[in-house]
């Protein structure tokens, strides 16, 4: 029986209200997410239950229990707090997945100060518009990503702090500050700050169609949706051994890779290394995982990688598997659910939704390919793309829209509250994604309704790429759009155009490559750039992306009447 | 010819994905499995051997564990130089 037994029962009841119940909080109370992950479990009598079981390169391990977590987070917030960092100042993590970026989470939000998680492999300017935006105060780092920080440093007037968490003893420079969790004395209590509700724990930037990435803001409240969906969505259970290979420098990493197992007190697994299918294999049978988090893309490349390593490793252990970040195809569903004896489960959710929406549920129907349904507590329609009005009628596509309310919906765009209320259509929140719906209920992903390139589950916007191009010597103009790939549903391709005295070749296309890997980051170096003599415009002058993007899907062209030269 | 190959990818590999004050790598340091080089990063690198080494390696063939160190990337590249 799973965690949620009859769906249409749940969707029928459920209220919030449960959730608070459950979690004993009280309306207008204290609220505190890093206190409920750890302090609260240990209150329960689970202390020494694993929280953290952690492996990094060379197979080295590292071991947490709950006790462990809840001093090492006092540990960080209580070195925040002696630095001066107020509640709601921005501390940013900017670290690969090491022990202390889970446990600088829970530190962060103890403090009431607002966590700014970010990916480690971003490129100095993707770093820079994201500091500068949220006038972030301290960056956590290791000293390999510390570099980053440095080059921008002196345009960062706010930042006050870069702190290392693996100082080396070379000196350091003006605002660095070394800190070693492992040689600081331990703190053992830790005032924590009595955050409620609607006070901000976490800001995650997203990419828009236009403009600079968006922090979204979220509120401690959210714990109340990420502990439901943690259970009811994801099925963990309190003897379950949890991995979620999501990294925290994105909302699934921090939702559901450090708040929905920590604040059901589950022992969860993380695997700081690079992808490779033997490693994650050897990983799941170490540890004996019984509930599996991944994404579409990593599942496509155990796909590839064939069934017969599988053969080698005991993966019996496995319960309960789900995925996020990109519709997962139906192929993928079906393949796992032959050779795991279970299938994956999609599951739809976003940067701003916070917590998983729309759903497959352990022991409902699945039919492989459709997204599910939406979560008890939560209404999503398909609207028509014209009157913002719900579909009526099953099988049609419009957009996808939630009505706002669940716990743990954004509360604004930082510093950017006008983007946040075009988000909203007649009291729907729209999700920018379409879909249609069956007649059982069922979601069925159909795309984005922007240029937005969703590559292998993370969001590129095609304007910061296309600006970025054009800051390189060569290039005149640019236009990026995705193309499909098999392994991350989709990739950044570039039509460029050159300046003059520059001629097209290979040594130039991987020099333009890198020059964007650098600067933004892997996800947004474009996989093929095409150069080209001239890109279709309007004759008003704006790029026609879509003429581009409907080639390389192999998609009727449309309209052209507005086409320059045509 | 081997070591010199080598020699090139390591100098270029510590070129592009590492920052200037990494600790330095070897020929059999993990590189994809180690989160040096991460899968996207992995098509900039490929694209730079088959300039370099005027190659074609098929999609099927870049595999993470084919690129998982400067090693077994020479293998690779041998592979298709002598093809």
């Amino acid at each position: 029986m799973s965690n949620i037994g009859n769906y249409e029962e749940r969707y029928k009841t459920f209220t919030w209200e449960q959730a608070e119940r459950e979690l004993n909080y009280r309306p207008g109370g204290v609220l505190n997410i890093g206190w409920y992950c750890s302090d609260r479990i240990c209150d329960s009598g689970k202390g020494d239950k694993p929280a953290l079981i952690w492996e990094g390169m060379g197979g080295i391990e590292k071991r947490f229990t709950y006790h462990d977590i809840r001093r090492a987070s006092n540990t960080i917030g209580a070195f925040l707090r002696g630095l001066g960092i107020q509640p709601e100042d921005r501390v940013c993590l900017f670290m690969d997945k090491i022990p202390e970026l889970y446990l600088g989470v829970l530190g962060i939000l103890k403090i009431g100060a607002i966590g700014q998680p970010l990916y480690s492999a971003f490129g100095d300017e993707s770093l820079f518009v994201r500091l500068d935006n949220a006038q972030t105060k301290a960056v956590i780092t290791q000293k390999k990503h510390a570099p980053k920080v440095r080059k921008i440093l002196d345009k960062l007037p706010h930042l006050q702090h870069l702190i290392i968490v693996d100082h080396d003893g070379k000196p350091l420079k003006d605002r660095e500050i070394a800190f070693s969790l492992e040689k600081s004395e331990p703190v053992e209590k830790l005032e924590i700050h009595p955050t409620l509700a609607e006070s901000p724990s976490l800001l995650h930037y997203t990419s828009g169609t236009t403009g600079l990435p968006k922090g979204v803001k979220h509120v401690h409240y959210s714990l109340l949706s990420q502990y439901m969906t943690a259970r009811w969505a994801l099925d963990v259970r309190e003897d379950d051994i949890f991995w979620c290979t999501a990294d925290p420098g994105w909302v699934t990493g921090t939702s559901y890779g450090v708040i929905g197992p920590w604040v059901l007190g589950v022992t969860q697994c993380v695997l700081d290394a690079g992808f490779s299918a033997e490693a994650w294999y050897r990983f799941i049978e170490k540890n004996r995982i019984t509930n599996w988090y991944s994404a579409p893309t990593a599942i496509r490349s155990l796909m590839k990688a064939g069934e017969e390593i599988i053969k080698k490793f005991d993966l019996s252990s496995l319960r309960a598997l789900s995925s996020v970040g990109e519709p997962l195809n139906p192929e993928a569903v079906i393949w796992s659910e032959r050779v795991f004896g279970k299938a994956f489960l999609d599951t739809y959710f976003q940067t701003e939704t916070g917590s998983i929406m729309i759903t497959n549920y352990q022991g409902m129907k699945i039919k492989p390919g459709s997204m599910g349904k939406p979560f008890p507590g939560t209404t999503a329609v398909v609207l028509d793309q014209k009157t913002f009005e719900p579909h009526k009628e099953s099988g049609k596509i419009g957009l996808i829209a939630l009505k706002p309310g669940w716990p743990a919906m954004m509360r604004t765009y930082w510093n950017n509250e006008e983007t946040y209320q075009k988000k909203f259509k007649n009291g729907w929140y729209i999700t920018g994604d379409r879909a249609s719906i069956d007649k059982e209920g069922y979601f069925w992903f159909v795309g984005r309704d922007d240029d937005i390139i969703n590559t292998g589950g993370h969001l590129v916007s095609p304007f910061v790429v296309e600006s970025a191009l054009i800051e390189h010597p060569a290039v005149a103009e640019s236009a990026v759009v995705s193309k499909p790939d098999p392994i991350n549903m989709e990739v950044v391709k570039a039509f460029v155009t050159l300046k003059a005295g520059f001629t097209p070749s290979a040594d130039l296309d991987l020099e333009i490559m890198n020059f964007i890997r650098k600067k933004l980051s892997p996800l947004a170096m474009p996989q093929e750039i095409e150069f080209t003599d001239a890109l279709p415009k309007t004759r008003s002058g704006k790029i026609m992306r879509r003429i581009l993007k409907a080639k390389e899907w192999g998609e009727e062209i449309g309209d052209t009447s507005t086409l320059e030269n045509d | 010819m081997a070591d010199e190959m080598k020699e090139t990818v390591l100098k270029y590999v510590t070129a592009e994905y590492l920052e200037d004050d990494a600790d330095p790598i070897t020929f059999d340091t993990p590189l994809i499995s180690g989160g040096i080089v991460d899968s996207f990063s992995m098509v900039s690198l490929k694209r730079f051997l088959e300039n370099k080494y005027k190659i074609s390696i098929p999609d099927d063939q870049a595999t993470p564990e084919a690129f998982d160190s400067v090693d077994k990337i020479a293998l690779l590249v041998r592979k298709f130089t002598l093809a």
